[in-house]
């Protein structure tokens, strides 16, 4: 009647609002190598090369990844169950070959005499933070990247068992925003290092 | 999981069934050990923190003796020490790995993990009214992982080359050259391993407290509405998810230096006359990217604290906060500021002037939030009726602690006379009372107050009070002289002093005497250890609400099973604060109680539209029509609530 009720505090899933927030910490991690990189560049001492050219078959193969991954969850959420499996086995495979192409990458970068590690004393082409910075960059995110893969794979195997349908969309929401995130990271750092290589 | 959902699904008349419900299930391994509760979880904090706290102390009165006696015959302690006791005296490298692992314990141990982990977990849930975090499973994950970490440091003490060794800030190159010192090999390995763990159990704590406070509040808790202590511990965790991870990176590239042959922090160095040819790093980055985590974890550990004050001095004063927004506002402040202050740890590294001025500006505005803070405690205080509780004692030792603290923060901003300070027995005095002292304050505070809720029983208030006094008394013995030692240029980490002359002829007695006064600490802390464990067992069984106060937690059950409430979680209808209110029946009102049962006590802009200008008839006619009602709507909506939150499990 006349009282104020008191009302139900607005809130969000929140296992969907941990995952944002997982997603800033990652974001702080890749800020810190970010922020470095300028601080130890705006140093000087720091050895030019050029960038794997693989890099824009791997961000091209990532994007096209992140489409299959929407297509997916369109899929799910219209209860098309082909389109779904479909969707999930080829963001799958685009992911595993996201990494194949940053393995080639690294090799790419050992055959320019660019290393991780190694100082003067036991290799005659000692590393620069220059070149270690882009394995790093490039190692702490192909990791998560793993992470979103073991994530993709649960909700495949879960697809092809029909739990995941459009009256069950909370976990592969979450793997869609997880994988989306983890493309728009690479082509974040892509571009980051395009601007100052 | 599923025990948390029962209550909710049962009508309020099957209240009766619940706790029988839910005993049974569990078996002592999920209840007591991998338990999902967050209280059972906020008990093993608070455990593993006491148990911590005791070594860490124990470790600062080792490297105390050696200060303040240098002459000693420290024979007594080879039971303990073994080896790094050589003919009487203190192996000085073992001196530096005491003060470093003392500094790396107190810090993130005892009041990271023991404080945060403890309170957050514990009354995050109650405070709120919800029946558990968001997560149970990774609040559960969360203290094993603390767990884990807490093993790896534990063991790096009885390693033979001993525990890290380079200070608690472990700068390269002293951190990331293994030749550089006994405590750079192994020690230091096993440092890192134990933080990169220790990081990962509060990510997941912070995400999990963050997510509770914002998703799972009962109906009527409004921000505006949340206890001081929710506000602080939500803006703790918020500071940990922005600053852990960056030291996680600052980690990472240490590792990769350390056993990687990288060289982001190692430039051209020589060690022993052998040059080491690593290339072009700087051992400034990692300063930067520390002390980006380094300054927000000060924050971390002193804002529950300040929370925990709030709580307790508004209900022992019997009067409601002063300037509760103003609270809010200065804690919001101090969280932005946390992180754009940290190069003032910096002022002596070579860091460019210019930006050492803009890092004291910056600095020196924390004074600001930080004073609008102690002025709220203190007119909080200010004419109230006082309840001098334990909890209460060490409330207002922490506004003193934090005051006193505080006011030398101001001087030490200043780039121009931390040039003198820098690295001196000041900086030690400083962040001992205004961050180590007032958050241990604010953890035992906590402690003595939220016993009755966490054990079921009262501690006792004799030995509390002796305990208080104690400490308070000799925190100031121990930590005051260290000023003047100081402003003289005495240097900190030092192992022997005594090679120059004027310290020796000068602080000699100083130094034994504040020896003496952290052994005269340090035994009342004995006193509460006992005065914990004994009332554990056989306290005073505790009342429903043993302070009257307003918090949703003392409407629990006084032992609250997995799920905080039986039957409907209560839902809230003012502040918290609503202490002594004029023409109130008793000098409490909960938040709990609804306006329409206080006409007497309400003020204009809380008296209801249909309610205006009548008296308690009229109202306890409205209130008559209107409580069916909505009850019946609560169940609903609460059950469609938990329904949807089951349903994602089973997915």
């Amino acid at each position: 009647m006349m009282h104020d009720e008191p009302q139900m505090p607005l809130s969000m899933h929140p296992k969907k609002f941990a995952l944002w927030l997982f997603i800033v910490s990652i974001i702080m991690i890749f800020a810190a190598f970010s922020s470095a990189y300028l601080v130890r560049r705006a140093e000087g001492n720091w050895l030019e090369f050029d960038l794997p050219p693989v890099f824009w078959t791997t961000t091209a193969v990532l994007v096209a990844s992140s489409v299959t991954m929407q297509w997916a969850h369109f899929s799910a959420r219209r209860n098309n169950m082909t389109g779904l499996k479909l969707g999930m086995v080829l963001t799958v495979l685009l992911g595993i070959g996201f990494l194949v192409g940053q393995w080639n990458a690294w090799q790419y970068l050992v055959e320019q005499n660019i290393f991780f590690g190694g100082n003067a004393n036991d290799n005659p082409y000692p590393a620069n933070p220059s070149g270690s910075f882009l394995y790093v960059l490039t190692g702490v995110h192909a990791f998560h990247l793993v992470s979103g893969l073991v994530f993709l794979g649960i909700i495949t195997v879960a697809a092809f068992g029909y739990k995941v349908h459009s009256k069950s969309m909370t976990r592969i929401d979450m793997c869609a925003t997880y994988w989306h995130f983890l493309d728009v990271l690479w082509v974040s750092l892509f571009v980051f290092l395009l601007v100052n290589h | 999981m599923a025990a948390v959902d029962i209550p909710a699904k049962h009508d309020m008349a099957h209240g009766d069934d619940h706790d029988h419900d839910h005993e049974h299930h569990q078996s002592f391994i999920r209840k007591y050990i991998f338990s999902e509760d967050h209280k059972t979880i906020a008990r093993q904090y608070l455990f593993s923190g006491i148990f911590w706290a005791f070594l860490g102390g124990a470790l600062s009165l080792i490297f105390r003796l050696q200060l303040g006696f240098p002459k000693m015959d420290m024979t007594f302690l080879k039971p303990i020490l073994g080896k790094w006791i050589q003919e009487g005296k203190l192996d000085p490298e073992f001196y530096l790995a005491l003060v470093t692992m003392h500094g790396t314990i107190m810090v993130f141990f005892v009041l990271t993990a023991g404080l945060s982990g403890t309170f957050s977990n514990f009354l995050i849930p109650l405070q709120i009214g919800a029946r558990d975090m968001a997560s149970g499973f990774l609040n559960m994950l969360s203290y094993w992982f603390f767990f884990l970490s807490s093993v790896i440091m534990l063991t790096s003490l009885f390693i033979e080359t001993g525990p890290a060794a380079g200070g608690w800030t472990v700068y390269p190159p002293l951190s990331a050259l293994p030749q550089a010192l006994n405590g750079s090999g192994m020690g230091m390995t096993m440092w890192l391993v134990a933080m990169a763990f220790f990081i990962v159990s509060s990510l997941l704590g912070s995400i999990n407290y963050i997510t509770t406070v914002i998703n799972l509040r009962t109906r009527g808790m409004s921000f505006s509405r949340l206890p001081l202590t929710i506000w602080a511990f939500f803006l703790t965790a918020v500071i940990g998810v922005l600053s852990f991870p960056v030291l996680f990176s600052a980690a990472l590239l240490l590792i990769f230096d350390r056993s990687f042959g990288t060289s982001f922090y190692l430039s051209e160095i020589y060690i022993g006359g052998e040059a080491l040819h690593y290339v072009g790093g700087s051992p400034l980055l990692y300063q930067h990217l520390f002390w980006f985590l380094g300054h927000p974890e000060v924050y971390i550990v002193l804002l529950p604290a300040l929370g925990i004050t709030s709580e307790i001095i508004a209900t022992n004063s019997r009067k409601p906060i002063f300037g509760y927004r103003a609270m809010i506002g200065s804690m919001m402040a101090i969280t932005v500021l946390s992180f754009v202050v940290w190069a003032h740890h910096m002022f002596v590294s070579g860091l460019n002037p210019f930006l050492g001025s803009i890092f004291m500006f910056l600095t020196l505005i924390i004074a600001v939030p930080s004073a609008v803070k102690a002025f709220n405690y203190i007119t909080t205080l200010w004419r109230g009726n006082i309840v001098f509780t334990t909890g209460m004692l060490f409330s207002i030792g922490l506004v003193s602690v934090f005051i006193s603290g505080g006011l030398t923060g101001i001087a030490l901003g200043n780039s121009a006379i931390d040039i003198q300070l820098h690295d001196t027995y000041f900086v030690v005095a400083h962040f001992h009372l205004v961050m180590g002292s007032a958050s241990f304050f604010g953890l035992m505070a906590g402690v003595y107050h939220w016993f009755p809720k966490m054990f079921g029983r009262m501690m006792d208030d004799k030995l509390g009070a002796i305990h208080f006094w104690g400490t308070f008394i000799g925190v100031y013995l121990v930590f005051f002289p260290m000023h003047y030692m100081g402003i003289a240029g005495f240097p900190r980490r030092y192992y022997s002093f005594t090679g120059f002359e004027v310290w020796k002829e000068l602080y000699l007695d100083l130094t034994g005497f504040i020896t003496i006064a952290a052994g005269f600490t340090a035994l009342f802390q004995v006193l509460f250890l006992y005065n914990f464990i004994h009332s554990i067992f056989r306290g005073r069984r505790a009342p429903q609400n043993p302070w009257r106060s307003n918090t949703l937690e003392w409407t629990a059950p006084i032992n609250p099973g997995h799920g905080n409430w039986v039957g409907e979680i209560p839902s809230v209808y003012r502040w918290p604060y609503d202490y002594s209110k004029p023409g109130a029946k008793e000098d409490f009102i909960p938040q709990h109680i609804p306006l329409w049962e206080t006409p007497e006590s309400n003020l204009s802009h809380e008296i209801e539209p249909g309610a205006v200008g009548s008296g308690g008839e009229k109202v306890a006619m409205d209130r008559q029509g209107d409580i069916e009602a909505p009850t019946i709507v609560n169940n609903k909506e609460e059950k469609g609530r938990i329904d949807v939150a089951d349903s994602d499990k089973k997915e």
